[in-house]
């Protein structure tokens, strides 16, 4: 031990021992503290090769508007750091690549199919990391808990969602789609990734359980049956009014002319 | 009709009781009692046999329902809400939904009987607005009738914002910052209606007291005092062939009458009840239980909330800060001014109309809309005001089904809200005038007959019927309004004394108003202008001579 006492009579051991200590503490953190503002979903491991062919579908179809190395152009965001989940959203319902730029850009038949919307996803989290694509487990509705996940639809997404996930109007002609075709791995990256006008959920937010449970509200919703009838499209008293009087009261009046019709005269008044 | 003996069988009933109570020469008038046939005349039946399905279905419901804020945890059968903390309220719903055999049908038809209910007293208004039929002797009853739509909407709201769902709950909310926008007493008022804070326990078993008891109750008296008076005065007709102010054509109560309306309770409930089967409505397991921090898109009040809630969507954000209180315009214009103006409008109108004609004669001839085209006109007006708001209240709906953006609709409706009622004045006038036209047109020159008839000079024209009596007596069946007193000039040509103040003016111009357009559906001269086709024929030189087809025969150009 004759080098430390040694070299801790040099001038600069001071700044070496407090340099050391603030390294040690912040690696201790990093790796003890909770991973709040960056959800970390387990990706499956993505070969080079896999990057490779990523790199050429993006290439062909993305970079005209994200540009040729992702980094964004005045039509398109950098995708630099948007991860694997984002990309999986947005190719995998379609919405990328955007064949034009409305308010919103509308779900539509995806262009890529599994492997290659992988493929592309791999590549862009080759460029800047960002949350991965989720497990299997972490978006399966089968282990959340509905209740829950029912209160935390109405806290945090039935206010532009709808209570049953039907869709509603934001400003600025954007809207807020409805929740029927979306997959639970792309509801997982939609809460995950913020798309378009929707914020971010992060896992501080909506913890990776909280998350699966409004997945499981959410399917368990869209598939339940309406015990009362028709849904009239769950939305709410607007179709229940219009049914009322269209329906009802249109139906009720055709009674009304019926029993007040006159009889058809004789004819001996022609 | 009205001098037939009854049948046999109201004579026999009639014996019955008579022998008892001694009410033959009564009843025997009661039972003979003529109400004329027209669709339009059974919607205020539709009300009357909704609000009896609402009371059966409503006292079903209070068996199982349960007007309590305590809070409870869910165990029943709706397993995506086992276990979350709700209030006792919103529970028995629950269980009266799920665990109660038939509860979620006797629900449902609860709330739509509810939805009927107003829009047949809607339907039923507006018959009887555009049809004069609250002119003298009828005033008290238009005005009871509005007393019935007021408190129609106060218990509808009050009947959906008693299962504390998160629509409800919303709805509740709105209606504490209305009450706390009203200036100087709101908050106190607020408190005093509330018991406390928001939410609160006190409020829903109160809701649930006046929504089960107090409106029920004095809706019923109020029906009941509709009807007693509409039996008394009689229904009003159309005019028609042999219909007069002093009699009444139709079909005697017993047994004609009943019979129809015994039919027509079972159409309405039918109706009703195929709703309630096949239609969900308030689904209240959907919108979870409230709580102050939830709402969802698309939150609506039940229908005939929605022309306040449009009020509310298009309203600028005004407030005005005086000596540290803040008056909001933006709650208490769209809470108060839209209602306001149309119920207070309808309340004055039969007084308005009668001050501006000087009309004080007994109606029991109702008019033809069209020959009325002032009171057609403004209808409208209103209809097309009420009409807006009420598709301003749905915006977020219709921007997010038809694709439009939310901001564009708001706009929309701020200035439509403006602009559509006078178009829709202006509209409707001329279409009533032109009617009138046509009217005029037919009683002078009949009806086309289908036949056509080549002249010797090869022209074609369109051999014209007269039209029958019937239709005639309906056409012709128009009641002139009096000239007004006041109008009338001495001979120097100075008005009258009370026509020279301001409130004289306004009833000139009122006066005006009702009488400038008027088209006599007998004077011929008047029944068209100098553009006419009639005038163009008779100054045709190819034209045909009256003479050549027989007097009973008007031959026109077509």
């Amino acid at each position: 031990m004759k080098w430390i006492t040694a070299w801790r009579r040099r001038p600069w051991a001071g700044y070496a021992v407090v340099l050391a200590a603030l390294a040690i503490i912040g690696v201790a953190y990093a790796g003890v503290s909770p991973r709040t503002d960056r959800a970390q979903a387990a990706a499956a491991a993505a070969s080079d090769q896999d990057v490779a062919k990523g790199k050429q579908l993006f290439n062909q179809a993305c970079s005209s508007c994200h540009g040729a190395n992702a980094e964004g152009t005045k039509n398109a965001p950098s995708l630099l750091g948007v991860g694997a989940a984002s990309v999986d959203f947005q190719v995998s319902t379609g919405r990328m690549p955007a064949m034009n730029l409305g308010a919103q850009i509308p779900r539509k038949k995806p262009v890529f199919n599994e492997e290659q919307t992988r493929q592309i996803a791999a590549y862009i989290a080759s460029l800047g990391g960002g949350p991965a694509i989720p497990s299997k487990d972490q978006v399966d509705p089968a282990n959340g808990d509905a209740a829950m996940g029912g209160k935390l639809f109405r806290a945090n997404c039935a206010q532009c969602h709808n209570f049953a996930g039907s869709g509603g109007a934001l400003t600025g002609g954007k809207y807020a789609p409805p929740l029927t075709k979306a997959t639970p791995e792309q509801i997982y990256e939609a809460m995950l990734t913020g798309p378009q006008a929707m914020p971010v959920f992060n896992d501080t937010t909506l913890t990776p359980a909280q998350k699966r449970a409004i997945i499981a509200y959410v399917t368990q919703t869209r598939s339940e049956p309406n015990p009362g009838g028709n849904g009239l499209g769950r939305v709410g008293p607007v179709a229940e009014g219009l049914a009322g009087w269209l329906v009802g009261l249109g139906l009720i009046i055709i009674a009304a002319m019926w029993i007040t019709a006159r009889k058809p005269k004789k004819k001996h008044n022609v | 009709m009205t001098t037939q003996a009854p049948p046999k069988a109201v004579d026999g009933a009639i014996g019955f009781l008579d022998e008892r109570f001694g009410t033959a020469g009564f009843l025997r008038g009661k039972m003979k009692k003529v109400f004329p046939d027209h669709w339009s005349f059974m919607l205020g039946e539709i009300a009357l046999y909704s609000f009896i399905i609402l009371l059966a279905t409503g006292t079903f419901l209070t068996l199982w329902f349960k007007p309590s804020m305590s809070e409870v945890v869910y165990n029943g059968h709706y397993t995506k809400l086992v276990g979350v903390h709700m209030s006792e309220a919103y529970n028995s719903t629950l269980r009266i939904s799920f665990d109660v055999r038939g509860g979620l049908l006797m629900r449902q038809i609860h709330h739509w009987a509810a939805v009927m209910f107003v829009a047949s007293l809607t339907v039923h208004m507006l018959r009887v607005f555009f049809t004069g039929a609250y002119r003298k002797p009828r005033e008290v009853n238009w005005l009871i009738g509005l007393g019935l739509f007021t408190l129609a909407l106060l218990e509808g709201l009050f009947g959906y914002s008693l299962p504390d769902d998160l629509l409800s709950g919303t709805g509740l909310r709105i209606t504490q910052g209305v009450m706390q926008s009203i200036p100087l007493v709101g908050t106190y008022l607020f408190y005093f209606a509330f018991g406390g804070d928001f939410p609160g326990h006190d409020f829903i078993p109160r809701l649930y007291t006046v929504h089960v008891l107090l409106i029920p109750g004095i809706l019923l008296a109020l029906v009941g005092a509709h009807f007693m008076i509409l039996w008394h005065q009689g229904h009003t007709q159309f005019p028609g062939k042999n219909r007069a102010q002093k009699n009444v054509i139709g079909k005697p109560f017993y047994p004609v009458f009943m019979i129809k309306a015994g039919a027509f309770f079972m159409f309405t409930f039918a109706v009703i009840a195929f709703l309630g089967t096949f239609a969900q409505i308030n689904p209240i397991w959907l919108f979870g239980p409230y709580t102050p921090d939830s709402i969802t898109a698309g939150s609506q009040p039940d229908y005939y909330m929605g022309f306040l809630e449009g009020a509310l969507r298009i309203m600028p954000n005004w407030e005005t800060n005086l000596w540290g209180h803040t008056v909001s315009w933006n709650v208490l214009v769209p809470a108060l001014v839209p209602l306001g103006l149309i119920m207070t409008g309808a309340a004055l109108w039969p007084f308005i109309e009668q001050w501006a004609t000087g009309d004080k004669r007994i109606h029991h001839i109702a008019d033809r809309p069209r020959n009325a085209p002032f009171r057609t006109a403004v209808g409208m007006t209103a209809v097309t005001f009420y009409g807006l708001l009420w598709l301003a209240g749905g915006n977020d709906v219709i921007a997010d089904k038809f694709h439009v953006s939310l901001y564009a609709t708001t706009w929309f409706f701020r200035f439509a809200i403006f602009i559509g009622p006078v178009i829709a004045y202006n509209v409707t006038k001329r279409i009533c005038l032109g009617l009138q036209k046509k009217d005029a047109d037919i009683v002078h020159h009949g009806v086309e007959s289908g036949v056509i008839m080549r002249l010797p000079n090869g022209e074609f024209i369109e051999v014209h019927e007269p039209a029958s009596d019937e239709q005639k007596a309906v056409l012709t069946g128009k009641d002139p309004l009096p000239e007004l007193a006041i109008e009338a000039e001495d001979e120097n040509g100075i008005p009258s004394p009370s026509a020279r103040g301001p409130l004289g003016k306004l009833r000139k111009n009122l006066n005006r108003a009702f009488t400038v357009d008027d088209v006599p559906a007998d004077g011929h001269d008047e029944g068209h202008d100098d553009t006419s086709p009639h005038a163009e024929e008779e100054l045709q030189p190819g034209g045909v001579e009256p003479g050549g087809t027989g007097g009973s025969r008007a031959i026109s150009h077509h």
